[in-house]
C-alpha cells in the first residue's frame, strides 16, 4: 500500500477565539434537551397508542370470557306419567299436547325435592319461587326431551339446566346482593340458597358450547342466547361477497390496469373508485335500502342483500389491492408472452393473472375481513332487530331467509338493557375477532409463502 | 491535457486543519475505507478523486460525521479537527457540523424561501442577535455564494424555484452562513450544466481564501482546475496524495497513472 | 321456479353451442387444427357466448322490469278511495302479493283448477280457508278488490312468464344458429371471444361508476321527495331536531351538524397529535426492532371493527369517564354516553389511520432534505420541525382531512357512545347526536317510508355524502399533488 500520508498532528495550540469541540456550549445543551423532549413525545405517542390497544384488548377479554361459561344446575325431574301420557300410548303426538306451561308443576316439584334431597335450608315453600333461579327455557328443554324420548316417561331424568341470568351473574360477580334490592326477579335469599347449592355440588359453572353454536333468544333469557345463527348469517353473506367481489374486482382491475386507454372516461372511473373507498359505510346501507329493498324488492334482513351491500362496499378496496398486485408483475413477462405471438388477452390471463394471484387473494381476504366486521350498513337493511332464533334450513333459505350477522347480533345485544347481554356482546366480539385474526393470519401466510421479488 | 491547472501559484506551508489517522470504515460486513491517513490543510482546496464506489464520498462523510445517520456504519481510527478527535464521545455532532459544513451532490434547497434557507443555519445555531443582524448574515452569505445579485429582489420567493446552478450556489451560501471552518462538497457540480459548473468552480476558488475546502469529484478536469491538493482513492485505499500538479503530471503510483489516463474508471 | 328453468335451458344450449361450434370449425379445416385461424376451443366459446350473452341480458332486464310493470298496472286496479296514504296502499299491495302467491300454490298443488279460480268470487268462496289450507295465513277475509287484484296479478305474471320464456329461449336458439352458421376455419373466433371478454371487463370496471350513480340517484330521489314535504330552509337552518311520527316534526339539521362536528373535533384532537408524533417517532427515531413491532401493533387498532369500538365506548370508556367527571366527582357528566366518550374512542380508532398516512408522507420527503439539514448541524428534532414537517405539510393536511371525513361518516361509535339527544351545547360531557346516528334511528323504526320523518334520513345521507365526498376529493387531490412534487 502506498498510502501517501502527510505529517501527523502537530502540537500547535487552538487558534484564538475558537471553541473546543469537546465541551458543549450552553446553547447546544439546550438544543439537546429540546431534542430529548421531542424524542420523548414521540415515544409517549407510540406508548399511548399501544396502551389504548392493550386497554381495549383487556376490556374485551375480561368482559367477554365469562360468556363462554355458564352456570348449570343438575336437576332430576320426574316426567309425570299421568300428566303427560295418562293412557301410556307412548305416542309423541299425545305428549305434544302438553304445552311448556304444563311442565312447570313437575319442575317446581323437582326443585323442592332437590332442596330436600341435599338437605338445603331453603326459605321458600313454593316451587314457583325456586323456579326463579333457573332459566325460563327449562320447561321447553324438558318438553323437547319428553317428546324425543317417550319411553322415559314415568322415569326420573337428570337434566343439566341453565341457571337464570341473575344467578349466573351472581356466580360471575356481576350481580350483588345490594343490586338485587331493586330487582323483582330474585331476592337475596335466593343467593344464600345458591351458595348452599354450590357447596352441595349441584350448581356448577362450566363451558357453554351453546353460546358459540346456539341461537339468539328473546330479551328475557340472556342465559340462553348464542351467536351460532348469526354466524351462519355472516357466513352466507361472506359467500355472496366472495363470489361477487372477487371476479368483478379482478375483472375491473384487469381492465383498468391492462386494457384501459388513457382518456377521461378511465380517469372518471379511477377517481370514482378511490372516492368510493372513502364513502362512509352507512351511505352504502342507504343505497342497499333504496335499491335492493325498496326498488328491487328483495327480502329484508336477508344475507343475500347484506352480501350485495357489502360487495359494493368492499369492491373499491379489492380493486385497489388487485391493481397493486397486477402492477407488481414486471412488464417483461407481458412482453415475453406477446413476443411468442400470444394476444394481449392471452398474455394477461395465462401469465400476468396467475403471477398476481397470491397478492389478489391476500387483498381479497383482507377485504372480506373488513366486510365481516362491518355493521352500519346492516342496520339499514334490517339485519339488526331481527332475532335470529332459528338456523336457516337449506342453502336457499340461508341466502334468502331473514337472519342476523355477527356484528349486527353484537349490536343487538349491546342495545338490550340487561347487563347479562353485555357479557354476551363482549363474548361475541371475542368470536368475531378470532375470525378476523384467522383471516389476517391466512393473508400474512399467503403473502409470506408466495411473495415474489422481481 | 491536464497540464493547465487554473492556479499556478505555489502552495505555502499551511496549518493542518484536519488530519485522519488510520481511518477504517465498515458498512455492516463491508470494509469500505481501509487504513486512510491524510492531512487536509487550511485555506486549501483538496480534491478527492477516484472511480465510483472507491470510498471517496464515504470518507468525506466521515469528516463531519454524516455517517452517524446510517445505522450500520462504523468508523475506526482517529480524525482530528484542530487536534480534537471528532469521534470522541464528548463531541456533539451537531456542534461539529456547524464547524464542518457540507454541500451535496444534488442541490437540496429546503422548500422554504431563499431567505429562510440561508437563515436556517444561523437560526438553529443562534448566531444572530436580532433581525438586522440576521439580515446581514444572510446578505453576506449570499454574496459569498455569488448569488446575491441574482436573488436580492426575491429573497422571499421559494428556493426551489431557482435554476439548478442557482440552487447549488444557494446551498453553498446556506452552508457558509453558519461560518464553518471547513466546507465539504460531495460532487457539487454533477447535477449541473457546464455554465453553472463554471460558476460554482469559480466560487470554490474564492471560498479558498476563508475556508479549508474538500471536494469530491468524478471529473479529473475539475479536480485539476480547482484544487491544490489531490487524493486518489481506489477500492477503499488512499493510493496517492499530493500536490495536484504533481498527481496529474507525474504520479508516483501506477494505479493513479492508469486512472488519470483513463485505463481504470 | 320457471326463471331457473329457462336459465338452465340457456346454459344447456350454450354447452351444445360449444360442442357444435368446435366440431364445425374442425370439420371445415378437415380436422387439422393448424389450418384454423384460432384454437378450436375459441370456436366453441364463440358459439357459447352467442347463446349466453343476448339471452341472459334480456332475461336479466326482464326479471327487473316485469315486477315493476305488473305492480304499476295492478296498483291502478285498486280504487283510490280504498287508501289514503301511500303506506296504506303498500299494505294493500302486500296483501295482494300474499293472496296471489297463495292462489298460485293452490292451483299448482291441484286444490282448485284455473277455471275455478277465474270464477271465484270474494263473497261466495271461502278464500281465507283455501289460502289457509296451502299455508298462507290471511288476517281477515279477503275483500273483492284484493281478490280481483290478486287474480289479475297472478294471471299477468303467468302470461308474462310464458312470454319471457319464449323470447329468451328463441333468442338463445337464434344466437346458437347464427354462431354455428358463421363458423368456419377462417372465422376469427378468438378476436370475437376476446371482444366479448373485454366488454365484460369494461362492465365490471364501470360497476364502480354505477354504484356512485346508484348512491346519488337513490339519495337524490328521496331527498327531493323529502323537500316536497318539508321546506329545505327549515331543514338546513332549523335549530331544533324533534321528529314525531304523528306529524308536526321539526327536522333542523344544525344540532346534528354540531354534534358531528364536535365529536369529530375531539376525535381529531386525540388522533392527530398522537398519530403524528407516533409517525415521526417511528420513521425518524425508532430503531428497527421497535419499529417492526410497534407499527403492526398500532395497525391492529385499524383492523378492529367499529362495533367493537362502539361497545368499548358504551361499556368501558363511558362508565370510566362517568366515574371521573360524573355526579360523584365534579358533576360535569350525567350519563356515560357523551360527546367526550364518542370523541375519545373515535380518536383511538383514527390513530393508526393518521399515523400510517403520515408515515407514508414523511417517508416521501427525500433523504437529501434531511442530509441538507443535518449537514448544517441541525438536530433531529429541528430537522423534523423545521424541514420535514413543513415539507410534508400538504400531505399531512390531506391525511387529516381524510381522517376528518372518516370521523364524520363513522356510525357505530356514535350510535352506541354519543347518546340520542340532539342538542346545541358547548359542554363536551353532554350527550349529543350526529347525522349518521339519526340516519340509523330514522330508518330503523317502523316509520312509513313516505313520511317526512323517514325521508329526512335520505336528506341527511345526501348531506353526509356531499360533505365527505368533497373532503375526500380535496384531500386525495392534495395528497396526489404532494406526491407528484417528490416523484
Amino acid at each position: 500500500m502506498t498510502d501517501a500520508s502527510l505529517s501527523g498532528p502537530d502540537s500547535t495550540p487552538l487558534p484564538q477565539g475558537k471553541t473546543s469541540l469537546l465541551a458543549q456550549d450552553s446553547r447546544t445543551k439546550r438544543r439537546n434537551a429540546a431534542e430529548k423532549r421531542f424524542r420523548f413525545y414521540g415515544m409517549a405517542a407510540v406508548g399511548v397508542g399501544v396502551l389504548f390497544l392493550v386497554v381495549l384488548l383487556v376490556a374485551i377479554v375480561r368482559n367477554g370470557t365469562p360468556a363462554f361459561t355458564q352456570t348449570f344446575i343438575e336437576l332430576p325431574v320426574q316426567l309425570s306419567q299421568e300428566k303427560l301420557d295418562p293412557d301410556q300410548t307412548g305416542d309423541p303426538e299425545v305428549i305434544k299436547k302438553t304445552s311448556t306451561f304444563g311442565y312447570n308443576g313437575m319442575i317446581d316439584q323437582a326443585l323442592l325435592d332437590l332442596m330436600a334431597a341435599h338437605g338445603l335450608d331453603s326459605p321458600f315453600d313454593k316451587g314457583a319461587d325456586l323456579r326463579k333461579m333457573i332459566s325460563a327455557s327449562v320447561p321447553a328443554q324438558v318438553r323437547d326431551y319428553a317428546i324425543a324420548h317417550p319411553d322415559q316417561i314415568g322415569q326420573t331424568v337428570v337434566f343439566k339446566v341453565l341457571a337464570s341470568s341473575r344467578v349466573d351473574g351472581y356466580e360471575k360477580g356481576r350481580v350483588t346482593r345490594e343490586a338485587l334490592a331493586r330487582d323483582k326477579n330474585l331476592d337475596a335469599e335466593h343467593l344464600d340458597l345458591v351458595d348452599q347449592m354450590r357447596d352441595a355440588g349441584i350448581l356448577k359453572r362450566s363451558f357453554n358450547l351453546d353460546f358459540i353454536l346456539g341461537t339468539d333468544a328473546s330479551e328475557s333469557r340472556p342465559e340462553q342466547a348464542g351467536i351460532g345463527a348469526s354466524m351462519v348469517g355472516s357466513f352466507f353473506m361472506m359467500l355472496v361477497v366472495l363470489f361477487l367481489s372477487l371476479p368483478i374486482g379482478v375483472a375491473a382491475s384487469i381492465y383498468l390496469e391492462e386494457f384501459a386507454p388513457k382518456n377521461w372516461i378511465t380517469d372518471v372511473i379511477e377517481v370514482n373508485i378511490s372516492n368510493l373507498a372513502a364513502v362512509p359505510s352507512i351511505v352504502f346501507g342507504i343505497l342497499g335500502l333504496a335499491v335492493f329493498i325498496q326498488f328491487a324488492e328483495l327480502p329484508q334482513s336477508a344475507p343475500l342483500v347484506g352480501g350485495l351491500v357489502l360487495t359494493l362496499m368492499t369492491l373499491p378496496t379489492i380493486i385497489i389491492s388487485t391493481r397493486a398486485s397486477l402492477k407488481a408483475v414486471p412488464p417483461s413477462i407481458r412482453d415475453a408472452a406477446l413476443g411468442v405471438g400470444a394476444s394481449k388477452m392471452q398474455s394477461v390471463f395465462h401469465h400476468v393473472l396467475p403471477l398476481a394471484m397470491p397478492g389478489i387473494l391476500t387483498g381479497t381476504i383482507l377485504g372480506l375481513a373488513q366486510a365481516l366486521g362491518e355493521t352500519a350498513p346492516l342496520l339499514l337493511i334490517g339485519m339488526v332487530g331481527y332475532i335470529a332464533s332459528n338456523f336457516p334450513d337449506g342453502i336457499a333459505a340461508g341466502f334468502l331467509d331473514p337472519n342476523s350477522a355477527m356484528p349486527a347480533q353484537i349490536y343487538e345485544w349491546a342495545k338490550r338493557a340487561d347487563p347479562a347481554y353485555y357479557e354476551r356482546a363482549w363474548g361475541g366480539i371475542i368470536i368475531l375477532l378470532v375470525f378476523l385474526l384467522t383471516m389476517n393470519f391466512i393473508a400474512i401466510i399467503l403473502r409470506r409463502r408466495f411473495e415474489r421479488r422481481w | 491535457m491536464y497540464d493547465s491547472p487554473a492556479l499556478e501559484n505555489t502552495v505555502d506551508t499551511k496549518d493542518i486543519k484536519i488530519s485522519a489517522n488510520n481511518v477504517q470504515v465498515f458498512y455492516g460486513e463491508t470494509h469500505a475505507i481501509k487504513d486512510v491517513n491524510v492531512a487536509i490543510e487550511d485555506k486549501t482546496v483538496t480534491a478527492f478523486i477516484g472511480p465510483s464506489g472507491c470510498g471517496k464520498s464515504t470518507f468525506l462523510r466521515c469528516l463531519n460525521r454524516m455517517n452517524d445517520t446510517i445505522d450500520i456504519c462504523r468508523v475506526e481510527g482517529q480524525i482530528l479537527l484542530d487536534q480534537e478527535d471528532i469521534y470522541d464521545p464528548r463531541v456533539d455532532p451537531v456542534q461539529l457540523r456547524a464547524k464542518v459544513g457540507m454541500v451535496f451532490q444534488k442541490p437540496n434547497p429546503f422548500p422554504k424561501s431563499i431567505y429562510d434557507n440561508v437563515a436556517y443555519g444561523p437560526r438553529i445555531h443562534g448566531l444572530a442577535k436580532n433581525k438586522a443582524d440576521l439580515d446581514d448574515i444572510v446578505e453576506r452569505a449570499l454574496r459569498r455564494g455569488a448569488i446575491w445579485n441574482e436573488v436580492k429582489d426575491r429573497l422571499h420567493a421559494p428556493g426551489t424555484g431557482l435554476s439548478g446552478g442557482q440552487q447549488q450556489r444557494l446551498c453553498i451560501a446556506r452552508a457558509v452562513a453558519t461560518e464553518p471552518e471547513v466546507l465539504l462538497m460531495d460532487e457539487p457540480c454533477s447535477a449541473l450544466d457546464p455554465i453553472a459548473t463554471g460558476q460554482v468552480e469559480e466560487l470554490i476558488d474564492e471560498l479558498r481564501t476563508s475556508y479549508s475546502v474538500v471536494i469530491v469529484t468524478h471529473s479529473m478536469q475539475q479536480a485539476a482546475r480547482v484544487s491544490q491538493k489531490t487524493a486518489f482513492f481506489h477500492l477503499g485505499n488512499l493510493v496517492e496524495f499530493g500536490e495536484t500538479s504533481q498527481i496529474f503530471t507525474n504520479p508516483v503510483d501506477a494505479r493513479t497513472e492508469s486512472y488519470i489516463t483513463g485505463r481504470i474508471g | 321456479m320457471p326463471a331457473t328453468w329457462i336459465f338452465l335451458f340457456v346454459l344447456a344450449l350454450a354447452v351444445i353451442g360449444y360442442v357444435l361450434g368446435r366440431r364445425k370449425a374442425m370439420a371445415s379445416a378437415g380436422g387439422d387444427g393448424r389450418l384454423m385461424h384460432s384454437l378450436p376451443s375459441y370456436y366453441g366459446y364463440n358459439a357459447a357466448l352467442f347463446v349466453l350473452v343476448p339471452a341472459l341480458l334480456v332475461l336479466g332486464a326482464w326479471l327487473v322490469a316485469q315486477p315493476m310493470v305488473i305492480e304499476r298496472s295492478v296498483q291502478h286496479m285498486i280504487p283510490e278511495t280504498a287508501y289514503e296514504t301511500s303506506g296504506e296502499l303498500s299494505l294493500i299491495m302486500s296483501d295482494v302479493h300474499r293472496v296471489a302467491s297463495g292462489l298460485e300454490t293452490a292451483v299448482t298443488t291441484g286444490q282448485i283448477t284455473a277455471p275455478q279460480l277465474e270464477a271465484m268470487q270474494a263473497g261466495s268462496t271461502d278464500v281465507r280457508g283455501l289460502l289457509g289450507s296451502v299455508g298462507v295465513a290471511v288476517g281477515s277475509d279477503v275483500d273483492a278488490v284484493t281478490l280481483e287484484a290478486a287474480k289479475s296479478y297472478r294471471a299477468r305474471n303467468a302470461t308474462a312468464d310464458t312470454l319471457r320464456n319464449i323470447v329468451v329461449g328463441l333468442l338463445a336458439l337464434a344466437g346458437m344458429a347464427l354462431a354455428v352458421l358463421r363458423t368456419d376455419k377462417d372465422y376469427r373466433a378468438r378476436n370475437s371471444v376476446e371482444k366479448v371478454v373485454l366488454a365484460l371487463l369494461i362492465l365490471a370496471a364501470s360497476l364502480a361508476v354505477l354504484t356512485t350513480l346508484g348512491i346519488v340517484f337513490s339519495l337524490l330521489a328521496n331527498t327531493i321527495q323529502f323537500f316536497k314535504l318539508y321546506p329545505w330552509t327549515d331543514f338546513f337552518f332549523g335549530t331544533t331536531w324533534a321528529p314525531s311520527f304523528g306529524g308536526g316534526s321539526e327536522l333542523g339539521i344544525l344540532p346534528l351538524f354540531w354534534g358531528t362536528f364536535y365529536i369529530s373535533l375531539i376525535a381529531l384532537a386525540v388522533a392527530v397529535p398522537i398519530g403524528l408524533f407516533a409517525a415521526v417517532y417511528l420513521s425518524e427515531y425508532a430503531p428497527k426492532s421497535v419499529r417492526s413491532f410497534a407499527k403492526p401493533l398500532l395497525e391492529v387498532l385499524a383492523g378492529i371493527p367499529t362495533i367493537v369500538y362502539g361497545l368499548f365506548a358504551l361499556l368501558t370508556v363511558g362508565p370510566m369517564l362517568l366515574t371521573a367527571f360524573g355526579p360523584d366527582s365534579v358533576g360535569w357528566m350525567s350519563g356515560g354516553t357523551a360527546v367526550m366518550t364518542a370523541g375519545l374512542v373515535m380518536g383511538i380508532m383514527l390513530i393508526p389511520f393518521v399515523s400510517s398516512l403520515s408515515d407514508d408522507i414523511i417517508n416521501a420527503v427525500p433523504q437529501s432534505m434531511r442530509d441538507g439539514s443535518y449537514g448544517l448541524g441541525a438536530t433531529k428534532s429541528e430537522t423534523v420541525k423545521q424541514v420535514i414537517l413543513p415539507a410534508a405539510l400538504p400531505g399531512i393536511v390531506g391525511a387529516v382531512l381524510l381522517a376528518a371525513s372518516r370521523a364524520i361518516g363513522e356510525t357505530m361509535i356514535v350510535v352506541l357512545g354519543a347518546g340520542a339527544a340532539a342538542r346545541l351545547s358547548m359542554n363536551p360531557f353532554e350527550a349529543m347526536t350526529t347525522v349518521t346516528a339519526k340516519i340509523v334511528s330514522q330508518l330503523t323504526g317502523d316509520a312509513d317510508f313516505a313520511s317526512p320523518e323517514a325521508l329526512v334520513a335520505f336528506a341527511l345521507g345526501m348531506t353526509l355524502f356531499v360533505i365527505t365526498l368533497a373532503l375526500n376529493v380535496f384531500a386525495l387531490w392534495i395528497v396526489r399533488k404532494y406526491r407528484e412534487q417528490y416523484d
